[in-house]
């Protein structure tokens, strides 16, 4: 215990130190930083917060220390996790080589793939993307076509990805290739990794409901990519394509939740509030204390409880699989589903409350907050597509975990 | 708090999912329900739980109790929800021993509390008057009358109210609320059995210038509002937890009737509206788990949230039981609707459950009030 007291005096002073004051300030999605070699900081102290952590290794705080991670254990990370939270840092850098590619290179990578790619993605200076969608494959994901062909020294690479986010900022990407046509479909595939700094790939932008450009189409003609880039062997591709699959549902499951993800904590001295609430408070008023609006005041209750009980069972889950020392419990199963459904639920709560202040499109006549909103909501309708989507998930549950017959 | 068990709450759930399935399985409720016997329990089945200590877990271990706490009796709860255990428990042990605990003077919990860890008496807590949960502004009143008190009133939907030994009776007595402690037999109580649609027994009673002494009186004279509102929270609570036995039970076994049904050629359980329904309910529980367990731990830990988590899990539990209740009726199709299949008891259990100490409603208003909107 005392040991943990110090690393939190010194986690402290080393935050205290190093975490420069305008990265303490509320951030709007266009500051998110996620590296690369096509970064851009829109302001310098990103710049510096970023190297800072990756150079402490603390943009993956848990990951082993001799590929450039933070070697923390789960209650040091809780404890940073908990000083981060209590200056209100901003994420230092976020990937999808964070999310998803380093968790998985992690256990099925070899060393000199772990070597050469996760210190890379700890400070930032690869940014990665993922290339399983095709047109043709998207929730039969195992029928995709885009093929790898072997030239000895190297793969050829031919075919198309979709809806591959980010793909025209990003320097590699991950992908799911063919690479045994006779092979049964779910036998036939391998996991590899392309530089996407090549003529043979290239990307053009798709443009979403939300009015950004966020994802693209990704063509591949005549692509090379070394032998060595192949991760879990030859047609043994899809066990990480599952795996870095759980690792990416649960990242998507938790967002929306931020700091309600840790629970309510014992003896916390703060009256509980409701942040829908008290917004909606703002637009519809109240009478004697309740909501003016008994029917939105019934869809914030549930949607209230829900969160808390949703906080609770992504800590329970949390404990239960810390104390059994296993992989994810019978419960995470139900996140990436009840996650996202519960986030796009929250933001037509927020629809309703605004009325038409949340109808905007742009211009000066509505609060910049009120068009991000709007903006978030059409964005939130993907949350439960992209990754799986809802029906995938119960589908998953129905077999998996309740073994319901095919 | 913590989401796990400890190991004590585990031992304690084990024995009580043996003592279930060994001892008190469905077909026990259904021998209980066909026997007619009023009492709706079998009084050597509850000899049994006392016997293994079940009635004084909420009890200190100077009044012959364990002491184990609000979690531990939860636990037990919730195996016994599973099978639809019928017994005095949830009102002796919990409601009226929680009252005396908390609200007693030495004397009478030497001599009440004693008497409910070793399994010799049971009690009912008379507070509803009305056809919803309204604990607040009460009508039944407590006159004083030189050392004695005189109490009027009519209550209703009192739990286990038909035969119990003693009946605790909360009463307005001009500035609060105060609690008093009857023998059932006394003069100016009028019983009436309403035999309800779970096949439990509840009461309506009527006091008519029932006397009782100041000896009798429970806690402060106007000084239990309190008090009651901390021991409902707990009743809330374990309630919660029976029913969350329940939920499970209703829905393994109708995930098993999706495994071996077979129509159009296939298992039912392949049809995919029936599977998606299925994984909903699934991850619905999943949350009703964790709104359980916290709620149970909060008392033990002395949390600062126990009302929000007691509201927080009554209705969601309440909520998810009907729905679970309801669909696993509708999965069965007919057989689901007769009297000879179980699954029907956990519906009508279900509905009854919900009004204990407030519905679904009640609860998420509650929620919403403490939460500041
Ligand atoms: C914002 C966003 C970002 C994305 N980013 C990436 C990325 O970076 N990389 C990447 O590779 N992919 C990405 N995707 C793609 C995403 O993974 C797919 O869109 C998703 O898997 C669904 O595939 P689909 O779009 O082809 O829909 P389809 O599979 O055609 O589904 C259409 C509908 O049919 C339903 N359906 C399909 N099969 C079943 C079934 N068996 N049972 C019941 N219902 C079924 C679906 O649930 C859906 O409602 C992204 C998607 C979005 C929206």
């Amino acid at each position: 215990m005392s040991d943990l007291n110090a690393f939190r005096n010194e986690t402290r002073d080393w935050l205290e130190a190093n975490c420069p004051e305008s990265m303490r300030t509320p951030m709007s999605q266009g500051d998110v930083v996620w590296g690369g070699r096509k970064v851009e900081f829109k302001d310098p102290d990103q710049k510096v917060w970023m190297d800072r952590m990756g150079e402490k290794g603390w943009t993956c705080p848990t990951w082993p220390k001799e590929y450039g991670g933070g070697g923390l254990n789960f209650e040091e990370n809780k404890v940073l996790q908990e000083e981060l939270m209590r200056i209100k840092a901003r994420p230092a850098l976020n990937s999808f080589g964070i999310w998803m590619l380093g968790p998985a290179l992690l256990e099925y990578g070899t060393e000199e793939q772990k070597m050469e790619h996760i210190p890379k993605i700890v400070r930032g200076e690869i940014r990665w993307c993922q290339g399983y969608s095709e047109p043709g494959s998207g929730s039969d994901l195992a029928s995709l076509k885009t093929k790898a062909e072997d030239q000895g020294e190297e793969y050829l690479i031919n075919g198309q990805k979709v809806w591959t986010s980010y793909a025209d900022e990003c320097d590699m990407i991950f992908t799911l290739v063919r690479t045994g046509p006779l092979e049964p479909k779910h036998e036939g595939i391998s996991f590899l990794l392309i530089d996407m700094d090549q003529e043979g790939v290239t990307t053009k932008p798709i443009k979403l409901i939300s009015g950004k450009s966020p994802f693209c189409e990704t063509f591949f003609d005549n692509a090379t990519a070394p032998k060595e880039n192949l991760v879990g062997g030859l047609n043994k591709g899809w066990s990480v394509a599952k795996r870095l699959l759980q690792f990416e549902r649960n990242m998507i499951a938790g967002m929306g939740f931020g700091s309600a993800a840790s629970g309510s904590s014992k003896k916390s001295d703060t009256k509980p509030t409701s942040g829908l609430a008290t917004m909606a408070k703002r637009y519809v008023g109240e009478k004697e204390d309740k909501l003016n609006d008994s029917g939105l005041r019934n869809k914030i209750i549930d949607h209230d409880m829900n969160s808390q009980a949703f906080a609770l069972t992504l800590r329970r889950a949390a404990e239960e699989s810390k104390k059994s020392n296993q992989g994810p419990s019978a419960a995470s199963s139900i996140f990436k589903y009840y996650g996202t459904e519960h986030n796009k639920l929250r933001y037509e709560i927020m629809l309703e409350a605004m009325g038409t202040k949340a109808l905007g499109w742009d211009g000066a006549e509505f609060g910049p907050e009120e068009l991000a909103i709007t903006r978030e909501w059409l964005r939130t309708k993907a949350n439960s597509i992209e990754g799986g989507t809802s029906e995938v998930q119960l589908n998953v549950i129905s077999k998996r975990v309740l073994e319901l017959p095919q | 708090m913590s989401l796990v068990l400890n190991e004590e709450q585990s031992y304690l759930k084990d024995t009580a999912r043996d003592f279930a399935k060994n001892k008190t399985p469905v077909s026990h409720f259904r021998s209980v329900r066909d026997s007619e016997n009023p009492e709706c329990f079998d009084r050597e089945i509850w000899k049994e739980m006392a016997s293994l200590g079940w009635s004084g877990i909420l009890i200190p271990e100077e009044y012959g109790g364990s002491d184990f706490g609000v979690a531990g009796i939860g636990v037990i709860f919730e195996e016994l929800g599973r099978t639809l255990t019928p017994s005095p428990m949830f009102s002796t042990a919990v409601v009226c021993a929680s009252l005396i605990k908390e609200a007693g003077n030495e004397d009478q919990k030497k001599d009440y509390l004693t008497k409910i860890a070793s399994g010799d008496i049971t009690l009912a807590f008379a507070l509803e008057e009305s056809s919803r949960h309204s604990p607040a502004n009460l009508e039944t009143t407590a006159k004083k009358d030189g050392d004695s008190y005189l109490i009027n009133g009519q209550k209703t939907f009192v739990l286990d109210g038909g035969f119990a030994d003693f009946l605790i009776i909360a009463a307005a007595t001009g500035k609060g609320t105060s609690l008093f402690i009857a023998n059932k037999d006394a003069r100016g109580i009028d019983i009436k059995v309403t035999p309800m649609v779970d096949s439990r027994n509840a009461a309506n009673i009527t006091f008519k210038d029932l006397k009782l002494s100041t000896s009798d009186l429970i806690g402060d004279e106007n000084g239990s509002d309190q008090i009651i509102e901390e021991v409902l929270d707990i009743s809330r609570s374990v309630i919660s937890a029976e029913m969350f036995g329940g939920i499970q039970e209703a829905f393994d076994v109708t995930l098993n009737y999706l495994k071996e049904r077979d129509q159009f050629g296939a298992k039912i359980g392949s049809f995919q509206a029936l599977q998606h329904r299925a994984a909903i309910m699934f991850s619905e529980i999943e949350l009703c788990k964790s709104c359980v367990l916290e709620s149970l731990t909060s008392f033990d830990e002395s949390s600062n949230d126990i009302p929000r988590l007691a509201s927080l899990a009554k209705a969601k539990i309440g909520e998810v039981f009907h729905l679970v209740s309801n669909e696993a009726v509708q999965m069965h199709g007919g057989i689901g609707v007769t009297d000879e299949y179980d699954i029907g008891f956990y519906l009508k259990r279900a509905r009854v459950a919900e009004q204990i100490f407030g519905n679904v409603q009640f609860h998420k208003d509650r929620y919403a009030e403490l939460t500041g909107y």
